[in-house]
């Protein structure tokens, strides 16, 4: 904690008093002494003290956020950020480090939170949406708050949890201060009228103060001071130029996953293991001459798009979404082809969700055909491209200024079209070495190797999941840390699908990989998975466990995760004695301290 | 003392009898190669650790380790084996390994690109068979190989007999075979296991051939010991023995060197095995153990000389070596066709290019060998020459063969060039680790070329033997071929030339380094030659000499230094 504070105004003795005190506090008297401190410097201001600094003014605004990518992260940053700069002041934590039980006090919140796989709440904000919705659940009549969700269109359950927040904080007696904003991957402009609305209103409620960042209020550990800053970000990507590209999966792989290197030189970004390289990848120009052809539009006119002038075409094949459609934009082409079918389809939202799967903008516009439609209503129905991100498999301390990327090509055949997933063959396939990709850093805070390099991991990484693995090693290589890893791998076919063999293979023979499982599943009669694995090493897992092991799980939500979950309450449960409640009550303990993190899509 | 030692000599010694920890190997997930130390223990059980060189840089840059995969050799004394045990191997080929079955220079069989994961199930198949590949590489006594004689049916069973016998009192007797393969429990390791080996085994691989003259398809001479069998009234009495043959060396080091064995004298038949287990305990007990290139028995006799042998032969044996008998080797080639024995057995020889057993898209070998096994009621015979003999087939069911053999256009010598069909190859590349350049898949499109030039010079129906290795080690037995390349880098060989027909004259090093342009503009000239000047009944190698293009062998650097430095 201390670490991440401004710098101290006290000298070593004080320091050292307060050290000392607030190390026997437990949470409640943390609480006490902070409404105590506050009131105490609240007595202190008639006394003539001038202050140093604009003073915070009404309520302090407490911002949480549940997040599984780091998005919904960098926007409670981003937010915390205006609100000082307005005088307001802040807390800002990650939900999992917020006592649920400090709820009833809180007279201002915003929420901003991400939604994973089944409309799940992110593994973060488990603790406080089971809170929130379970008998303990306190009244809230004190409270004013704001919810911003983010989500992906594409997805049945578009931002569930953040309704879930609105909606029950609402039941429990919460005043909104803002409406609830949900977010599709193409988050920035929502999220930032969100942000201005939220603080307008919080503004209105209060005098108005000059500028200026607060320096009295601590940020917590969420707010990331530590990471330098770069001129690039989401909003203004680095082109990063292609170095290298190699296809991993080996001749006669139902596979094709390829190694990808990109330079961040002089670019001033920096990563750690565990984030996400996001980059804007384009559509493949084949599909966008066929939609041309299609429609019969020309590529070569003029639109729009947020107020940038281009040709379709291009706009087409750099800014629009064409390969996944989402139910926001059917429901504006029911409108545009005035189809009785694709009414009642889009009025099915399930239905709709079948419908939509495997399906892309072509597949749509041949079913139901707009009739006289114009190049700009065309670009204005459809949603933006969103970047594509990919853990990034790769160490700073290892390869400098380069980033890796581990691509599946997503690639099948449906109607009678080839299909394609965008960024995957973009990279794989487009990208030619000469070119370069727009690229930012997404920072995922929530899949770190532990900080004590002693502390041993267990790595659950099959196909691609194995990403953040190959950075984890390649760190704990070059900083020497001594902590044991332990990787379990899986995919298809042994001798043409284990991804980074040699180099997982190098480290067990170094001795810094100090186990290896694997498990294949095409190759024998019966299909073996990671989670069978897991189960077949219980005993040795839990002494892992015991002995303060982190455990990292990266790939696939729908199946993997689950599974994997389920085989690590078995071990937990067997292996510790445990009831199969007791086993889920030790795992979610151990996402709340951290030591269980997941990165699944 | 044992810091000294080469590492393979370090790590049998330290095996617990070949145990190692192969069964850890096996059951490691993660890598399809065995742990490095297991990987030399492992030919000791008959399997050769390689990886597909055609994928090797290709895997290396998607950071996949090596397409690893196994060569299993069979243990198999004088490559005889039922039609039964045909069909059983042909079945594993498909399921084990890469569908071909290879007849070896050893007469015997090897199966390619087993993955390790499939090693136990083939081995427990093979077992079931009555079957093992035991002995097959590794420091120990390998495959005991004879002359296949179709034609003399009774004197075949009695060095058929005494091929067995060597090979079973040779063999290695630890359970680690059993244990490893078998899935029997392991247990203490004790030294009555290995009362003969002991736990340091052989300095290096040992090799015994049995020929019957005047044939010498076995190359007898070739070998550590040859064993030339004497005949009286029709009967075997006993065996002229030759010692310290073989034929590997290494390019660039003149203290290696091709050898022909030396006949040294005579034993009688009811002593072979005991005097083959005498001098392989000389060479266990005085054979070279601190230098691998070195260690084997050729050198040994070399250091110490034949009169310490015969001996020390006496000392162990008990009995000193008796006179030399006489004897003639006239041919190492096959006889193609049918023949019939002396007991009116028919015998058909099939000529099975380069020993790979296979469908082709031409020729449906392999389908056409299990046709004929599912009616055969006799043996199969395997060759030295890498060829097949239906054996022991009845007068009653030749027809029924030969019908098949033309139904898939087998070839009885008649479909071939002499040229090819007196060829032999080693396997090489993919699979081969020793590999330099290619020879299986290199020989069809040689012969036909060097073919070519015999027809040019008008003796394109001559046989002229043709033998050709991947590297120096002489599984081709490259240096007794009347013309022979082993190779040196892709697409790169040494051209020898000069061996005799009958395998008792080593060829030498004729050109060095060259490609197949400079083979054929070297050979062109010398075949011309050769159909002008040559005599009757004497072969290319021969004419070589007496023509004086190549002057007499002076010792091992004939095989270092080329006649012909530059063209």
């Amino acid at each position: 904690m201390t670490a991440s504070l401004p710098p101290s105004p006290l000298n070593d003795a004080q320091r050292q008093h307060v050290d000392a005190l607030v190390r026997e506090l437990n949470e409640q008297q943390l609480d006490w002494v902070q409404g105590y401190l506050a009131g105490y410097r609240a007595a202190l201001r008639p006394g003539g003290e001038a202050p140093s600094a604009p003073q915070p003014q009404g309520a302090k605004l407490t911002i949480l956020f549940g997040s599984q990518t780091g998005n919904a992260e960098t926007l409670a940053e981003r937010l915390t950020e205006q609100a000082r700069a307005k005088g307001l002041e802040v807390e800002c934590l990650d939900m999992n480090d917020f006592p649920a039980r400090r709820l009833k006090k809180e007279q201002r919140l915003a929420i901003i939170s991400s939604t994973h796989g089944e409309g799940d709440p992110p593994d973060n904000a488990l603790g406080l949406h089971e809170y929130l919705h379970g008998r303990k659940a306190p009244k809230l009549p004190q409270l004013q708050y704001a919810v911003l969700s983010l989500g992906d269109s594409s997805y049945e359950h578009f931002c569930q949890t953040g309704i879930d927040f609105d909606e029950r904080l609402a039941e429990l007696g919460g005043e909104r201060l803002t409406d609830r904003v949900d977010c599709d991957v193409d988050f920035d402009e929502p999220a930032d009228q969100w942000i201005t609305a939220l603080l307008d209103k919080l503004a209105a409620a209060q005098p108005a103060v000059g500028g200026g960042a607060s320096a009295t209020v601590s940020s917590g550990p969420a707010a990331g001071a530590s990471q330098p800053q770069s001129q690039y970000d989401r909003k203004h990507p680095f082109t990063a130029p292609l170095l290298d590209r190699v296809k991993l999966t080996g001749r006669g792989s139902d596979k094709s996953v390829h190694h990808i290197e990109l330079s961040l030189e002089e670019s001033g970004l920096s990563y750690s293991p565990g984030d996400s390289l996001g980059i804007y990848a384009q559509n493949d120009p084949a599909l966008v001459a066929q939609l041309l052809e299609h429609s019969g539009l020309d590529g070569e006119q003029i639109v729009t798009v947020k107020d940038e002038p281009l040709t379709l075409s291009q706009a087409l094949q750099h800014h629009l979404e064409l390969t996944r459609l989402t139910p926001p934009t059917v429901q504006q082409w029911a409108k545009l082809s005035d189809s009785s079918s694709l009414h009642s389809l889009v009025d099915n939202k399930r239905e709709l969700i079948q419908w939509l799967h495997g399906r892309d903008l072509l597949d749509l516009w041949q079913a139901y055909p707009v009739k006289g439609l114009e190049a700009q209503t065309l670009v204005d129905h459809l949603r933006r491209l969103p970047p594509r991100l990919y853990s990034i498999a790769s160490s700073q301390a290892a390869v400098d200024d380069e980033v890796h990327l581990t691509v599946a090509a997503v690639r099948y055949e449906q109607r009678g079209r080839a299909r394609e997933g965008v960024g995957s063959t973009w990279l794989a396939d487009r990208l030619t070495l000469d070119d370069s990709a727009p690229v930012f850093i997404d920072r995922n805070k929530n899949f770190r190797l532990p900080e004590n390099g002693d502390t041993p991991i267990v790595m659950i990484g099959p196909g691609t999941g194995i990403a953040p693995f190959r950075a984890f090693m390649q760190e704990r290589e070059a900083l020497e840390q001594p902590g044991k890893n332990w990787l379990f791998f899986g995919d298809r076919r042994f001798r043409t699908d284990f991804l980074y063999q040699r180099e997982w293979l190098q480290w067990r023979k170094q001795g810094l990989l100090s186990r290896l499982d694997v498990a294949f599943s095409r190759d024998g009669p019966e299909k073996v998975y990671v989670q069978h694995r897991i189960r077949e090493a219980g005993a040795e897992l839990w002494r892992w466990l015991e002995d303060g092991a982190h455990i990292y799980v990266c790939g696939d939500a729908n199946a993997m995760a689950p599974d994997v979950h389920e085989a690590l309450i078995d071990v937990v449960a067997s292996q510790g004695h445990k009831s199969r409640e007791n086993a889920e009550q030790y795992l979610r303990e151990m996402t709340r301290d951290k030591r269980y993190q997941r990165d699944v899509y | 003392m044992s810091e000294s030692l080469p590492e393979a000599e370090q790590i049998k010694r330290e095996s617990r009898y070949l145990r190692g920890s192969l069964r850890e190997s096996l059951a490691d997930e993660a890598t399809g190669a065995l742990r490095d130390e297991d990987t030399h223990l492992s030919k000791f059980h008959g399997l050769y650790q390689q990886d597909d060189r055609d994928l090797r840089d290709e895997r290396r840059l998607q950071k996949l380790e090596p397409h690893f995969q196994f060569m299993l050799r069979l243990r198999l004394p004088g490559g005889v084996l039922t039609p039964n045990q045909w069909l059983g191997l042909d079945e594993v080929a498909d399921r084990f390994a890469d569908g071909s079955l290879r007849l070896t220079t050893r007469q015997t069989f090897q199966f390619h690109r087993v993955f390790k994961e499939n090693l136990a199930s083939l081995i427990q198949h093979l077992d079931k068979l009555g079957l093992d590949s035991r002995g097959a590489c590794g420091d120990v006594n390998r495959n005991v190989v004879t002359n296949v004689n179709p034609h003399l049916s009774a004197s075949h069973q009695t060095v058929y007999n005494a091929a067995v016998q060597i090979s079973e009192r040779l063999n290695w007797r630890s359970a680690a075979y059993e244990e490893v393969w078998l899935n029997q429990p392991e247990k203490q390791t004790e030294e009555e296991e290995e009362p003969f080996y002991t736990h340091r085994y052989l300095p290096r691989k040992f090799k015994v051939a049995i020929a019957l003259p005047p044939h010498n398809d076995c190359d007898v001479l070739a070998n550590d010991i040859g064993l030339i069998a004497i005949e009286e009234n029709g009967e075997i009495i006993g065996y002229n023995i030759a010692v310290g043959g073989g034929m590997g060396m290494t390019y660039g080091d003149r203290a290696t060197y091709p050898r022909l064995a030396t006949p040294v004298g005579f034993v009688p038949a009811d002593q072979v095995v005991d005097a083959c287990e005498a001098i392989v305990a000389i060479q266990r007990d005085h054979g070279c153990r601190t230098n691998r290139a070195h260690a084997r028995f050729k050198y040994t006799l070399d250091d110490y000389g034949l009169d310490w042998f015969k001996e020390r032969f006496a000392e162990v044996h008990g009995w000193p070596l008796e006179p030399l008998r006489d004897y003639t080797l006239t041919d190492s080639g096959d006889r193609f066709g049918w023949t019939e024995d002396d007991e009116g057995f028919h015998h058909l020889t099939l000529f099975t290019p380069s020993g790979r057993i296979r469908d082709f898209e031409q020729l449906k070998l392999r389908t056409a060998l299990r046709s004929i096994a599912k009616i055969h009621s006799g043996e199969f015979r395997i060759t030295c020459n890498q060829n097949l003999i239906i054996s022991r087939v009845n007068a009653k069911e030749r027809s029924a063969i030969q019908k098949l053999v033309d139904h898939y256009g087998l070839d009885d010598g008649s479909r071939s060039t002499p040229l090819a069909r007196n060829a032999i190859s080693c396997v090489a590349f993919p699979t081969c680790g020793l590999a330099m350049a290619e020879s299986e898949r290199y020989l069809p499109e040689l012969t036909d070329k060097i073919h070519g030039l015999m027809e040019e010079a008008g003796i394109g129906q001559e046989t002229i033997q043709l033998r050709v290795s991947g590297c120096p080690n002489g599984c081709a037995r490259p240096y007794l071929g009347e013309i022979a390349l082993t190779g040196k880098a892709p697409g790169k060989y040494n051209l020898y030339l000069g061996a005799d027909t009958g395998g008792q004259r080593l060829n030498r090093l004729y050109r060095e380094n060259i490609d197949e342009e400079e083979i054929l503009a070297e050979l062109k000239p010398l075949l011309s030659r050769f159909a002008k000047e040559r005599k009757p009944g004497k072969g290319f190698g021969d004419f070589l000499y007496q023509s004086g293009v190549l002057s007499a062998n002076t010792g091992p650097t004939d095989f270092h230094e080329p006649l012909i430095a530059r063209g």
